[in-house]
Order: structure tokens, then sequence, then C-alpha cells
């Protein structure tokens, strides 16, 4: 595919939605109130794992002021498997099976009497024994979380906690091994992180003994929020109109419910509007996070630096219901290398801790850290330079990846081919200082979409979209839709529609929106400019075989058609009443050419050899993201995902006590990148068109996070001349490792 | 519980309200005077989305009580843009694309600012600091502290 002239794309407009961000208008989940609404709270379980004997909620009903008071026994017994853990986890049943899991809630005509009634509320707990360590998890004899679950590939040498089995790769191992002047087998733990957006989870939610319902809330899926919640309150997905406020960050941990199912079920019995919003504490005790991870890795390498074979085993701890995630790790453990030997294999394993959900690029930082950790051990050890190394293995367009599939046009090699050109991979390094390399990847999707595009009568454009706009797609879609219809693009206007407005639609995730949504934004512009050439052709009195859209315009496809001058989009618009009424375009589709991504990222920490304290000094990311629709965010998603990954390797962990309670469940305890913590992060966009996009987007949101955690901790490996092996890399245990 | 009566003002705007005793400002602000600019990510001063400007000092309203406020002047992210004009940190917060989910923007928006009014010129690693207690977990900060920089820039009138 090659490279297309484009008079919008690439551009950096000022967002649409920018002015009502800066001055505080825009309306985040939290910020919209009704007339007459509650206020709801949760009561959650302080044990990691217990019999809920009995909940005495007489003493918080009598309380004046409280409406409502919900328990398990409220919620019904779901004929789907999934959706019952999902509404489980929103509320408990029999058992409580983590700390933070919801027991009871209530809704109250303030927060001071709904806080008040929580503490009236009376549970009799039988306490159970809990494990929150994956390796624990997994052995027999473990507590196990859910009986019957196991996967059934697996025998009696892990406990019935190992949910998912999986394994990927071809070629033979022993043949692969015996090739290797070098083989290194190292054992990786990493920490479960949190997804950390700034929004508490946040709704708004009014269900009416009719059956219908209002919800607003923040959420990257508004139909995936329907579609949970009509299941669990047994209403039709028609009769609840879910809208999505602006999203405050999501990252994954918003693809799915927690509250909303709550407030909806103390609307019901209320028969008032309730708004439900979580505490800090409650979104680090009961909502996300991110699968922590025990991985061994074994990778051969000839003297020259060509990998020979090389294997992976992953044990992911994904919380207190079965899920599958392990999967997206073994598939993307290796996915940067073309082998002839390749194995990886992955369990998912549930432990007494909040029930995972997904996590930027969910399950491949880890596995990727654990891989990239092992090849940059590889470099060191036979004096190899790591990014020659590396483009000395690289996957390419027709190398078959090690989880099947064989790569179309990717930008790996140009990623690596840049970074090693970029005068950060050769400036000097101080004292204390160590240099990190690390590729990384990620799939992207496609998946189903719907698009609603009206041209109005004045020459403008409304365009309706399915998808919260997480980090400035209406700004990516107008830009696409006013290439397409070769209109200026003041004259676009695009919202996010509710579930009442436009078809169904996806969740955001997968770094899919700007190419899901931009093919049918596309389609859809092509459908109305379809119509507006029909219309061109009715009033020319010609064929409408015989018009073409050049330029925003209809226009006689050669002097035999006819001789017209050319009639814009506004034009034709304006007559539109007298030649066959409004104008439109849709489009409803589930692409699925979605081209992988891959990054390259480079860093120089300092490390302190006295507090073990660790500096990030420059940093540098390359990404092939295929054509940059906005570059400015689309570097602004580089930037943000090298940040949370740097997070992920010097920072961020949840901590355990031995009672199964989570240590940490604060900003201050649990410690995100802060501005001063960072140098400006450079991002380098690399663009390899994807062939299965009109404009050859891939997604860009997800592969920033997949590099940084080896990138750093192949850094401070350098730095301090020993290996390190666990996520996070913390001073204290920094200054272990240097002895 | 019987409610405390406060008189102060708000954006230059006398006004009243009644709290209770354990109500924060933040509260007072976005559930009795429907300024919801003002964010709670936190509740507990760590992250800086509830920032506001209480006679003239940068303060987390979720650790203010509204009661506190009795006679103050207090300033919220609402009351910067004037007159259909944005204050430049808006401004080049928009023209360097420096948000993302804009949730984090209003604390940013009020604390880069009041730095700006206390220090004309300061350095990267002074905006830096002076946000780091503004957590933003979608950009890396990055353009923020570009953004402040060339604001800062524009207040001087020279170019950055």
């Amino acid at each position: 595919m090659s490279k297309q002239d484009f008079k919008i794309l690439g551009t950096r407009p000022i967002r649409p939605d920018g002015l009502d961000k800066v001055t505080g208008k825009a309306m985040f989940g939290a910020d919209k109130s009704v007339t007459g609404m509650l206020h709801a709270r949760i009561l959650r379980s302080p044990h990691a794992h217990a019999e809920i004997v009995s909940i005495d909620t007489s003493k918080a009903k009598a309380l004046p002021g409280v409406k409502a008071v919900i328990t398990g026994a409220d919620f019904d017994e779901l004929k789907n498997r999934w959706t019952g853990y999902t509404s489980q986890n929103c509320m408990a049943q029999d058992r409580a099976l983590y700390d933070g899991h919801a027991v009871a809630a209530v809704a109250a005509i303030s927060k001071s009497i709904a806080a008040a009634a929580l503490k009236l509320i009376e549970v009799e707990y039988n306490l159970l024994p809990h494990v929150t360590d994956v390796d624990e998890a997994m052995k027999p004899g473990a507590p196990v979380l859910h009986v019957g679950v196991k996967a059934r590939k697996l025998g009696d040498e892990v406990s019935g906690n190992t949910v998912g089995y999986y394994s990927f790769g071809h070629g033979d191992l022993e043949t692969g091994f015996a090739e290797a002047d070098e083989v290194i087998e190292r054992s990786f733990k990493t920490a479960a992180t949190h997804q950390g957006y700034i929004e508490p989870h946040a709704c708004l939610a009014d269900l009416g003994s009719d059956g219908r319902g209002e919800l607003w809330c923040s959420t990257q899926g508004h139909y995936n929020v329907r579609l949970i919640c009509a299941e669990i309150l047994d209403i039709e997905e028609s009769q609840l109109r879910v809208t999505a406020s602006e999203i405050g960050g999501g990252f994954g941990g918003k693809t799915t419910v927690f509250i909303e199912p709550v407030a909806l079920m103390l609307s019901r019995k209320s028969g008032k509007p309730v708004k439900a919003v979580m505490t800090r504490d409650e979104v680090f005790r009961a909502s996300g996070p991110t699968m922590s991870s025990s991985m061994d890795i074994k990778i051969g390498m000839s003297k020259d630096g060509r990998i020979t074979a090389a294997q992976a085993k992953l044990r992911y701890q994904g919380g207190a219901f079965p899920y599958q995630m392990v999967m997206m790790g073994a598939m993307s453990a290796f996915a940067a290398y073309d082998l002839d030997h390749v194995q990886s294999e992955g369990w998912d394993v549930m432990t007494n801790r909040p029930k995972m959900i997904s996590y930027r690029a969910p399950g491949a930082p880890m596995a990727v850290y654990a891989v990239e950790a092992v090849v940059d051990e590889l470099c060191q050890k036979l004096e190899l330079d790591p990014i020659d190394t590396r483009l000395k293995n690289a996957a390419r367009e027709g190398t078959k990846s090690s989880y099947g599939p064989t790569f179309k046009a990717i930008g790996l090699v140009e990623a690596l081919e840049a970074a090693k050109a970029h005068p950060h991979y050769s400036a000097p390094l101080a004292e204390n200082t160590g240099r990190g390399v690390s590729c990384g990847f990620w799939f992207n999707f496609g998946g189903q979409v719907s698009v609603s595009m009206a041209i109005n009568a004045d020459g403008t454009v409304n365009l309706i979209e399915g998808n919260p706009d997480i980090g400035g797609s209406r700004a990516s879609i107008s830009m696409m839709a006013a290439e397409a219809l070769g209109i200026p693009l003041d004259r676009i206007r695009t919202i996010v529609g509710d579930t009442a407005s436009v078809g169904f639609s996806d969740v955001t995730d997968g770094s899919r929106v700007t190419f899901a949504v931009g093919i049918a934004t596309i389609n859809a512009a092509n459908a109305a400019i379809k119509e507006m050439c029909k219309r061109a052709a009715m009033i020319w009195e010609i064929d409408e075989d015989a018009v073409e859209w050049v330029d925003g315009a209809a226009q006689p496809t050669g002097h035999n058609a006819g001789e017209f001058p050319p009639m814009s989009l506004a034009e034709i618009a304006a007559v539109s009443g007298k030649t066959g009424g409004p104008i439109a375009g849709h489009h409803e589709g589930a692409p699925d050419k979605a081209g992988v991504s891959f990054g390259v990222h480079l860093v120089d920490v300092e490390v302190d050899p006295e507090t073990g304290f660790t500096a990030v000094k420059r940093y540098t990311a390359f990404q092939d993201v295929g054509k940059a629709i906005h570059p400015a965010y689309v570097e602004g998603q580089i930037q943000g995902g090298a940040v949370q990954g740097i997070g992920w390797a010097l920072n961020e962990e949840y901590i355990y006590g031995e009672d199964g309670r989570l240590q940490n469940p604060g900003f201050l305890d649990y410690r995100i990148p802060v501005a001063s913590d960072l140098p400006m992060i450079d991002p380098v966009i690399i663009e390899v068109p994807n062939p299965g996009h009109p404009f050859g987007v891939r997604g860009c949101g997800e592969t920033a996070i997949v590099p940084p955690l080896a990138a750093v901790s192949n850094g401070v490996s350098r730095a301090i001349g020993k290996r390190m092996f666990e996520l996070p890399m913390s001073p204290p245990k920094i200054l272990k490792a240097i002895g | 519980m019987s409610k405390i009566h406060v008189s102060t003002y708000v954006n230059g705007d006398a006004v009243e309200f009644l709290c209770e005793p354990g109500e924060t400002l933040l509260d007072v602000l976005r559930d009795r005077l429907n300024l919801t600019g003002a964010k709670e990510g936190c509740g507990t001063g760590d992250c800086g989305a509830c920032s506001v400007m209480l006679d003239g000092r940068l303060v987390a309203s979720c650790l203010v009580l509204g009661a506190e406020v009795e006679g103050s002047a207090v300033e919220t992210v609402e009351g910067i843009a004037t007159d259909d004009a944005l204050h430049p940190v808006q401004k080049k917060l928009l023209e360097h694309a420096a948000l993302q989910c804009g949730i984090c923007t209003p604390g940013i928006v009020v604390a880069a600012k009041a730095l700006l009014e206390k220090n004309a010129d300061p350095s990267e690693e002074e905006v830096r600091y002076w946000l780091a207690g503004n957590l933003c977990r979608c950009t890396g900060y990055d353009k923020i502290i570009r953004a402040v920089l060339d604001a800062a820039a524009e207040m001087r009138g020279v170019s950055a």
C-alpha cells in the first residue's frame, strides 16, 4: 500500500471537546444529578475469603432517610455463566471472595445518611482459608475459589483454581536449543497493577417499575453495559437506555460493570434515581486490576545473535472469578521474533483478589518483559548489540508468527532501524546509568461498529458514533469524515450517541476505535456521497453513473457526461428538500483487518547505588501506527503508555498482607508516576500503512505500555551490573540485588 | 443534623449555602453550587483533581470543609476563562493536545495558573515539581509541561 496524500489527516487541529474540558464544563460520570436523586453506598467485605452466614439490614432500613437496602439476595442466578460471574462480582452471593467484595448496598437521601446506614448493616462472616499468590494458588491443596471450573486439559498437578490453559508455537524446542551456543533460563515475577484512571467509577441510574430505565455512566462501552445490566436486572435491552458520560480514563478498567447493576437495583427498589460513585479506596479494592504473574523463560541463541529456540511458561493470577487472559500473554510473548522453534504456554489462575479486568494490552506487558529481559541478558553475555540482535531476529512481512498467523506489512524493522539511528542510542552514558531496549507488540482489534451521518441543509454534517471517546477520538473521527467527504473539518460535529441513538458498537478497547469507527465513518461518508451524486445527476438530468465526487463536490465524470459546473456538498444539501428529502449515510459492520503494531523503546536510567532509587533520565519511544490521523494524540498515546509502563516497572504494585487484605488502596501508597518523576518522553511515529484500512490506520493506544517494563528493567540491570527478575523494581529490591 | 449557614464568594460572586459540618468544600461546590469542574479523584488530597484557589492559595478542596470558607474568596476552574477568552494555560493545553480524557485538566488549569502568578518564568523542573500533586494517568505529563512553559512564555510576551 503506497503512502497517500491527505488534506486533513496528519494535521493537529484543536479537539472538538477541548473547550469544555479546559473550562470545567465537560460532564463526567459523577457530574450529573437529577431532582429527587438518592445517593448509594456499598458495604464491602473486610475479609479475603469468608462465608456470608447472615446479613441483618433491619437497622439500616430503619434509619430515617434510607430508601432502599439490597444484598446478594436481590440478585437472581443467571443462565449465562460469564454474566453470572460479573453479577456476583458486583454483589456477593453466599461468599465474599476478596477484600473489598460488595456484600450490601444502601440508597439514602444524602451521602452522610448513606454512609451512616452502612455502619448499621450487620454481617456475620465465617472466615475461610484464602490465597493471593499465583504460585500458591496453583498448588494442589490450595483453597479453591470455585469448584468445577478447572481447565479441562489439566490434571492433579495443579489446583482447581487453574481455570485456563493455552499453548502456542511451532517447530521443535529440543532441536532449537541444541543449535544454541548459549541458553539462558530465568524466572520472573510481576506485581498486579491498577489502571489508575483518575475518575472513579460513577453512574446515575433510574429504573422504573415498568422495566424502563435510564443509565448515565462512565464506561468504555455503553452497549456492553446495557447488555450486562439488562441481563442482571432481567429487563429488555431496548428498555434500558445507556448514555456514556465523558470518561475520565479507563485503560481497559471500564470495559465491564461494577456499580451500575447495584445502582439500577437500588433505583428499582426505591423508585427513585440513584447516583453511585466509588471512593478511591473502592476503586483499588474492588475494580481493575490487571493480573500478577510468575513466569519461566528459556531462550537459546547462537554466537552471532540468532535465536534458535524460545520457550515461555506464564502463570497469571486474575482474581476471584474464572477469566481468560493469559492467552494474550502467551500469544504476545514472542510476537516480535521470526523463530523456527518456539513454544509459549499459559495458565489462568484464580485467587482471593479482585476480579481482573483488561489493562492496556492486557496480558502482553509482563510476558514481553520476561522475554525481552532474557534477550537482553543473552546480548550482554554474547557481547552483542541489543538492537542489531533484535533486527537479526525481527518479525517482518511474511513471518509466521509464534501464535499462528503470518504477518502482513508490519513496522518492527522500521522501528528498530529508527531507534538505532536515533541520537539517543549513541549518546554517552553517565556513571551509574544504564540504557535499556525493548520491543513491544499488540494485536489491535476491529469489532462491531455503527456510524450514522446526516448531511444538513446548511452544508454541515452531524456524525453519531457509538464508542466513548477516551482520548480524542471525536477529533480523529471528524478528521476522517472531513477527509472522506472532502469538506473542511469545522463543518463536522461528531457526537457519541446513547444506546437508543445509533446501532450497536463494541467497547472502546483493543485500540480499535480509530480503526473500526474510522472504516465505518469512511463507508458512511461514501454512502452519503453516492446519494449526493444521485441528487446531482437528477438535477443535471444525466445518468447517476456519470457523476463522480471530487474535492467535496459532485461533477460529471467527463465531457461525454455533460458540461456542468461542480455542485458542492453544501449546494446539493441546500436543495435536498426538493430532490428527495434529507441526505444521510450510515454504516454498520465488523471490520477485522486491524493491523498489528510494534514498538521499540529506549530508556536511560540512573540508579543511586546508596538508596536503590531509579531515575528515568531519557526516554524515546518508536512505534508503527500505520497512519497517524491526529499525530499529537498519537504521540500522547505513546507517551502515556510509556509512563504507565514506567510506573509498572518501578513503583506500582498491589501489596497484600498475610490476612489477604490489600495494604495500599490509595494514591499515596499505590504510587503512579507524577510529573517530577519523569523526563520528556520523546515519541517517534513510524508509518507503515495497514493494508486493512483505507487510510492505513493501525491501532496505536496499547502497544506503548508493552516495551517499558523490560526497557527499564534492562536499563537498571545494565546500570547496576546485576540482572533484575521482579517488578516493580522498588529501591529495596534494587539494593538487595546490588548486595 | 442541623446545617451550617455559610456566606462566601465563589468566582467573584457572593453566594450562600447550607452544609453539613462534615461536608467538604469540594462537596459543596459540586453538590450544592452545581460547580462540577473540580473533580474528586481520591478524596484524600493525593490527586489534585479538586484543586481550587482559596483566598489566593492553591488547595485541595477535598481537604477543606465547606464550613471553613465563611467570608473567603474561592476561585474554581469555572471562573478562569473570561468574556469568551481562555486563559493562556487553557489555550496552550488545547494547542499542545495536553489532555486526553480531561478529568485532571481542571485541576491542572487551576494549579498551573497559580504557579504562573507566583513565578512568571518557571524552569521545566519547577513546573514538574509544582504539578507533582496533580496526577494525570493519560499523557505522561510531557505535553502538559510543554503547554505550561509555552503559556508562561506567552504571558511574558516572548515566544517559547
